[in-house]
């Protein structure tokens, strides 16, 4: 498959610049290419929530769910449980995950479900055209923060770590290769997957500056160790736009799955009736 | 201890019609000692209502059970009480009031003092018989309710019959200390035998036997009935955030998950409780959630997604009094127009408040139908007293019902023909658009919030915007002309009466049984939206007087009505809004100062 193939004839509204090109172009040659390597299409199911990252379900020729602001989770989550065949990928934001859905996030990692969470991480809201978000730093000056942010920014992976998710890492919207990479490996992996992608806000928070010089891979880093992930992910945190950023996968652990807790089982219909019969008889 | 002795006058019961009180502490085990009683009348081929009283915590405070039992069918209960069972002192003080000339307290003449000059009555040992017995305190119930059997005239072998099959745990036990209450109650508290009145008297003055049931009812709460509703409409998941009075349906479901291939989740709260039956909806798998007030505030933003985006779901509100916290334990009809306007901009959607457990049973089967023929949320209204509350549910009527409603095959949702491109919101003649679950090779689903085009893609054209409101619009109407082929409006009582009580919900049986003793007309109201308007007014044909009863303290079916141009003087809306259901006795005396 063609990531061509993947368009659709939705006209593409992202600024000239956005970072949300950099995931989509990514996401459309992995999933392209995993198609071609018996991973068909029509076994994955996108969701979004609410924000200018969501757009991207309306120009991928896939199935999807176009959610709700926060709520791609709990949709997802279900999608999964429903059909344990299908690959579900949740595309959100860090207003949209962090903020109004961020009880689902760390609910989806607790529960290690199996489903794929890329956070565009562009530490701001471009949609409603500029406010500070979860992971804007200490004094950013927003629309509803004039006088700069009082609040330190969380730490979406350090979050996820705790709260169990089993593959964590992030990527950089200049690093298109490197994202692939990250996507790929989430994608395959079983259980809940976050990818934090720093993506460039153009219009209200251009960081390319700062993230180009400030970036580096991680190598030869023990990805199975708890403690090492800690360590790396918390030499970053949202708050300084002065020391390095580490990218990479960071985190990736075997562990029990929520979603492996369901029986595929169902009684057919005359069976089903025949037990409600006997629900009823044992309330004589 | 020995029983106090009666004063010898012969017992006058009303074997017809019999009540039964039994009052302790929260964690006395009172709502099963209720059912208990229930099953033993239910044996006799009695029917049940069994309303059950209890206060927002887990140890101490005050419970009841109401546990009424009648020839005739019956939901709702008698203020006045022919039996008092108390295992405290309190028990007795709140509820003396309820005691006639010829009722009689059973007691635990261990902890519980009693006027012989007020109450005829007679005391057991209970605590002490525990004792006794090593038997551990909540099995005061098995044993008073061994002594409440002589004192009534029940038969052993049918105390044992219900122990055997619903105390399975240390069952010798429970008949040992049941047998000492049973002997404790001597002759001299002996009643009268509800057991032996099986005969009736004719209008000629013959007595005539009685014909037993064949088998005795099955004895449900409303909550079961729903649950088993939807299991029965091919329940696939289950999703619900515990919230009294619901959160017995996410217990019978979780517990039974297994036996139906159930997924049964209990996620992190209401908003993920109704965005994940979209999830499921989406993949394919019939849902349904269920919740109070409060969770549906949590859940009104995934309404109107479940409106926008065509998703099919069961969404069950059982009512409590509010607002805000409220009343947690207790009833009210508070959240009619909240449901029936929950969620921004506008959409279809189906109501039903089922008015007993057939009508629950059935109609839930009906609610998931309807959910998936015409995608949109689909309501079933009840509340703390429809939902907790034990009837006798009777096949003949739910097989007749559901035959009416013609659940007995269910019906498949419109599916795609696989024809061509698939388009998820395609336009149709009745604004139904053809469903597919992925995989589907080849093709793509696309569902959105956004006002969208056929295919599922976003949009702000002014032209498609307009289409999708008229598509949801088109949708409605399909499904209210549907529903004209159905009872969504009974008329029941006196059909000749000029006066009749308009009601709701769990209110049709306290309304049935008052407008016997008025002779009055009752207009019962089992679909709310689409609202019914047609059928309402010919069920008001020949009334001059319409007098609406509910459980709200603004009328607010009797506002619905209005807005069709049917006008409920003030004076004449009975409404109770202290978190209590009607007994018979209420609605009786309120009929009886309006002089209807």
């Amino acid at each position: 498959m063609n990531p061509k193939d993947l368009a659709t004839k939705a006209q593409v509204t992202w600024c000239p610049g956005c970072g949300n090109f950099s995931i989509m172009s990514a996401m459309r040659a992995v999933l392209a290419d995993l198609a071609g390597k018996g991973f068909p299409m029509g076994n994955v199911v996108l969701v979004s929530g609410i924000g200018c990252h969501a757009k991207i379900v309306d120009y991928m020729n896939a199935n999807s769910f176009y959610s709700i602001h926060g709520r791609t989770i709990p949709v997802a989550s279900a999608i999964k449980i429903a059909n344990p065949d299908l690959s579900v990928i949740c595309f959100s934001g860090d207003g949209d995950s962090l903020a109004e859905g961020l009880d689902h996030l760390i609910f989806a990692a607790k529960r290690n479900i199996d489903i794929t969470m890329i956070l565009h991480d562009n530490r701001v809201y471009g949609l409603t055209t500029g406010q500070f978000t979860p992971t804007s730093p200490q004094g950013f000056r927003g629309k509803s923060t004039p006088e700069g942010a009082v609040e330190h920014p969380i730490n979406p992976l350090d979050l996820m770590l705790a709260s169990g998710a089993t593959y964590i890492a992030r990527g950089y919207t200049h690093g298109i290769e490197q994202l692939q990479k990250l996507f790929r490996d989430a994608i395959l992996h079983k259980g809940f997957s976050f990818v934090d992608v720093l993506q460039v806000c153009v219009s209200y928070n251009n960081q390319y500056e700062s993230y180009n010089k400030w970036t580096y891979t991680v190598e030869g880093n023990d990805a199975s160790s708890f403690d090492e992930a800690q360590k790396i992910i918390r030499s970053w945190n949202y708050d300084r736009s002065d020391v390095p950023i580490p990218l990479g996968k960071f985190y990736q652990a075997d562990k029990e799955r929520f979603d492996q807790s369901f029986e595929q089982y169902r009684p057919g219909p005359a069976e089903r009736d025949s037990k409600i019969k006997d629900l009823f008889d044992n309330l004589i | 201890m020995v029983p106090i002795r009666m004063d010898g006058s012969t017992p006058v019961i009303k074997m017809d019609d019999f009540s039964t009180l039994i009052g302790g502490i929260a964690g006395d085990g009172i709502n099963e000692a209720g059912l208990t009683a229930a099953r033993l009348f239910s044996r006799l081929g009695y029917h049940i209502y069994m309303y059950y009283d209890y206060p927002s915590l887990i140890r101490g405070g005050h419970n009841f059970s109401l546990v009424r039992a009648s020839r005739e069918k019956i939901a709702s209960h008698t203020d006045g009480i022919d039996v008092l069972i108390a295992l405290n002192q309190e028990t007795l003080e709140k509820h003396s009031n309820r005691l006639k000339n010829s009722s009689f307290v059973i007691y635990d003449a261990d902890r519980v003092k009693i006027d012989d000059r007020k109450h005829r009555g007679c005391g057991l040992a209970i605590t002490s018989t525990l004792l006794e017995a090593k038997a551990p305190a909540v099995m005061k119930n098995t044993c008073i309710l061994g002594g409440y059997c002589k004192v009534v005239g029940i038969d052993w072998q049918v105390l044992e019959d219900v122990l055997r099959k619903h105390l399975p745990k240390m069952l010798d036990l429970n008949l040992q200390v049941a047998r000492k209450g049973y002997d404790q109650a001597t002759e001299f508290c002996h009643l009268g035998s509800v057991a032996a009145d099986r005969s009736r008297t004719g209008k000629d003055g013959e007595e005539k036997e009685r014909k037993p049931h064949e088998k005795p009812h099955p004895i449900i709460t409303g909550n079961q009935a729903i649950a088993l509703g939807l299991i029965k409409a091919g329940l696939g998941a289950y999703v619900a955030y515990p919230m009294t009075p619901s959160s017995s349906i996410l217990d019978f479901m979780a517990r039974h998950a297994q036996d139906f291939g159930l997924k049964v989740i209990h996620p992190e709260s209401e908003i993920a409780v109704i965005l994940m039956a979209q999830g499921f909806a989406y993949a394919g798998v019939k849902a349904a959630v269920a919740t109070s007030g409060g969770g549906l505030c949590l859940m009104t933003e995934g309404l109107s997604l479940a409106g926008m985006a065509e998703m099919p779901v069961v969404v069950v509100n059982a009512q409590r009094a509010g607002p805000s916290t409220g009343l947690p334990t207790y009833t009210a009809q508070g959240d009619l127009h909240f449901v029936l306007n929950a969620g921004q901009g506008e959409f279809p959607r189906f109501i039903v408040a089922p008015g007993d457990a057939e009508e629950a049973y059935c109609w839930s089967v009906m609610a998931m139908n309807l959910a998936w023929q015409f995608q949109l949320p689909a309501f079933i209204l009840t509340d703390k007293t429809l939902s907790e509350s034990q009837y006798s549910f009777d096949f003949d009527i739910a097989d007749r019902l559901c035959g009416e409603l013609k659940n007995d095959t269910l019906k498949a949702p419109l599916l795609w023909d696989g024809q061509g491109e698939y388009r998820r919101y395609r336009y149709t003649e009745t604004g139904v658009s053809p469903l597919a679950f992925p995989p589907l090779p080849g093709q793509v689903i696309k569902t959105d919030s956004y006002v969208h085009d056929e295919l599922g893609i976003t949009t702000e054209d002014p032209l498609i915007t307009k289409k999708s409101a008229l598509k949801r619009q088109r949708k409605g109407r399909t499904m209210s002309e549907y529903l004209e082929g159905y009872e969504t409006v009974k008329v029941l009582g006196d059909l000749k009466s000029r006066t009749a009580l308009l009601c709701w919900g769990s209110n049709k049986g306290v309304c049935l049984e008052a407008a016997r003793k008025f002779g009055l007309r009752v207009i019962f109201m089992l679909v709310l939206s689409p609202f019914p308007e047609k059928k309402l007014k010919d069920a008001l044909q020949g009334v001059e007087r319409v007098i609406a009863v509910e459980c709200n303290s603004t009328g607010q079916l009797a506002r619905l009505a209005g807005s069709c141009g049917i006008k409920i003087k003030i004076e004449d809306q009975i409404l109770k809004y202290d978190g209590r259901p009607f007994s018979v006795e209420d609605l009786l005396g309120e009929l009886g100062r309006i002089e209807a």
